[in-house]
């Protein structure tokens, strides 16, 4: 016998389900006066730092439907590349952003927005810098185990073209389903399929 | 930092995919085209995944934690089974995982949820909304206070029911550690039907998603308890990390 590691192992996940608006948006599917506003609507205000964008797009399904039941939240650094966690250690980040964004799929198009600003520059763990970026965690019926996806910027050819994730994905012809696209000043899409032949490059985080 | 707390230098220990359910379920028909078919992709935790929004206590509202409660008019509560939802947060290491936001949800004791796109016949409870929220105090405890919800049928196979459920989300210390599950309750013989339960393979993985009836946490004459611990990713703590600038 050998001594025992004694870990625990991670609860399971389970779906979302078509109801994740009642715990998590109750205000957005009409349960009001429990909460005074849903978490993550609000990223900024007006003191916030940085360049103000905004991301608009749908989860579209193997048949090319939108996902009209998708929950979608956003993590990001602020301007200065600095997250707003409690082990951000590298300096302090803006107090006027949160980095954190929720946002239901629009009951009938499906659509999601986030009014955010474009992130800064993130060290990889070896130093190395990571182009602008935000981490993406889309959850909904039919999705086991929520999915982690990065969303890139596409003016920064250089920079994204020297980033050690995407750098390394051995099918490079995938690249192009992590960057949003300009649809104006300030003004991305970026869509996520969720399976087919553009389907999304999925991180196991 | 505690004295008695290691530091956190590493990434997050990575997920068992095995544990956890696949993306292709059919017979959970849903997951059909909503899975993706190529690997995800492995990446190290950089510091765009060790960190995490932080939610404050001050935040919270008297009843949020009160689903019998806080949707009810003055003086009303929600019908049904009242029983308290306790436990703690721990990471895979065993530690408690302090300040961590729960959200839950889940169906009246009817078995009907309060959303537009609902349709089972069962009646609305006036009194019931269905969420809480709280956040896990220093040593990872939580507790929320409801009503047991029903069992439903769903469109899914000619004569699916869900067993009675209460759905979880948490936050841990980290986007890494981002995690939706749902709790089921002790003796339910619905488990061994659901689709969705049954999207996890590991037998064990689903025995830990089973909250045992708490006896000696019961408040008597009032309401039963049930016990709930959530496990999180853990976070490797070795010293000789490949460190992270400024971490
Ligand atoms: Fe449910």
């Amino acid at each position: 016998m050998v001594q025992k590691l004694n870990l625990l192992k991670e609860s399971a996940s389970q779906t979302a389900g078509p109801y994740v608006h009642i715990g998590c948006v109750p205000n957005f599917c009409g349960i009001e006066g429990v909460y005074p506003e849903d978490l993550g609507a609000s990223m900024l205000s007006e003191k916030t730092q940085g360049e103000r964008i905004k991301i608009t797009g749908k989860v579209i399904d193997g048949t090319g439907t939108p996902l009209k039941d998708v929950m979608l939240e956003i993590w990001q650094a602020d301007h200065n590349g600095l997250y707003p966690a409690a082990n951000e250690h590298r300096g302090e980040a803006d107090p006027n952003f949160t980095g954190w964004g929720r946002c239901p799929g629009d009951y009938v198009s499906g659509e999601y927005t986030f009014n955010t600003i474009k992130p800064g520059i993130v060290p990889f763990f070896d130093g190395r810098p990571m182009a602008p970026h935000i981490t993406f965690w889309i959850v909904a019926r039919g999705i086991n185990v929520g999915l982690h996806t990065r969303m890139y910027f596409p003016e920064e050819e250089a920079a994204n073209a020297a980033d050690p994730i995407l750098t390394r994905l051995e099918h490079q012809v995938r690249v192009p389903t992590l960057i949003g696209k300009k649809t104006g000043e300030g003004e991305y899409s970026f869509d996520i399929v969720l399976q087919g032949e553009n389907e999304t490059v999925f991180f196991d985080i | 930092m505690k004295s008695n707390q290691k530091p956190n230098l590493g990434g997050y220990f990575p997920r068992d995919r095995v544990r956890h359910p696949d993306a292709y379920t059919p017979w959970y028909k849903t997951s059909v085209v909503r899975s993706p078919t190529k690997a995800l992709i492995s990446m190290n935790n950089t510091l765009s995944e060790i960190t995490g929004p932080v939610f404050g206590h001050s935040m919270l509202g008297d009843l949020d934690n009160d689903l019998m409660l806080n949707y009810a008019g003055a003086g009303e509560s929600a019908i049904g089974q009242r029983i308290i939802v306790h436990g703690r947060v721990l990471d895979e290491t065993g530690r408690g995982v302090p300040d961590c936001l729960i959200e839950v949800w889940q169906a009246n004791a009817g078995g009907r949820y309060r959303h537009a796109k609902e349709s089972y016949v069962a009646a609305l409870d006036p009194n019931f909304g269905g969420c809480g929220r709280c956040i896990t105090d220093e040593d990872g405890n939580y507790s929320f206070r409801t009503i047991k919800p029903g069992a439903y049928p769903w469109p899914n196979g000619p004569n699916d029911w869900r067993p009675a459920h209460i759905h979880f989300s948490l936050f841990g210390h980290a986007f890494a550690q981002r995690l939706i599950t749902q709790m089921y309750f002790e003796g339910d013989p619905m488990i061994p039907y659901c689709p969705i339960i049954r999207t996890i393979s590991d037998q064990d993985a689903v025995q830990d998603l089973i909250a045992p009836l708490d006896m000696a946490n019961t408040i008597p004459m009032d309401a039963r308890a049930y016990k709930f611990d959530i496990v999180l990713r853990g976070r490797r703590s070795t010293m000789f990390e490949n460190r992270m600038e400024g971490n």
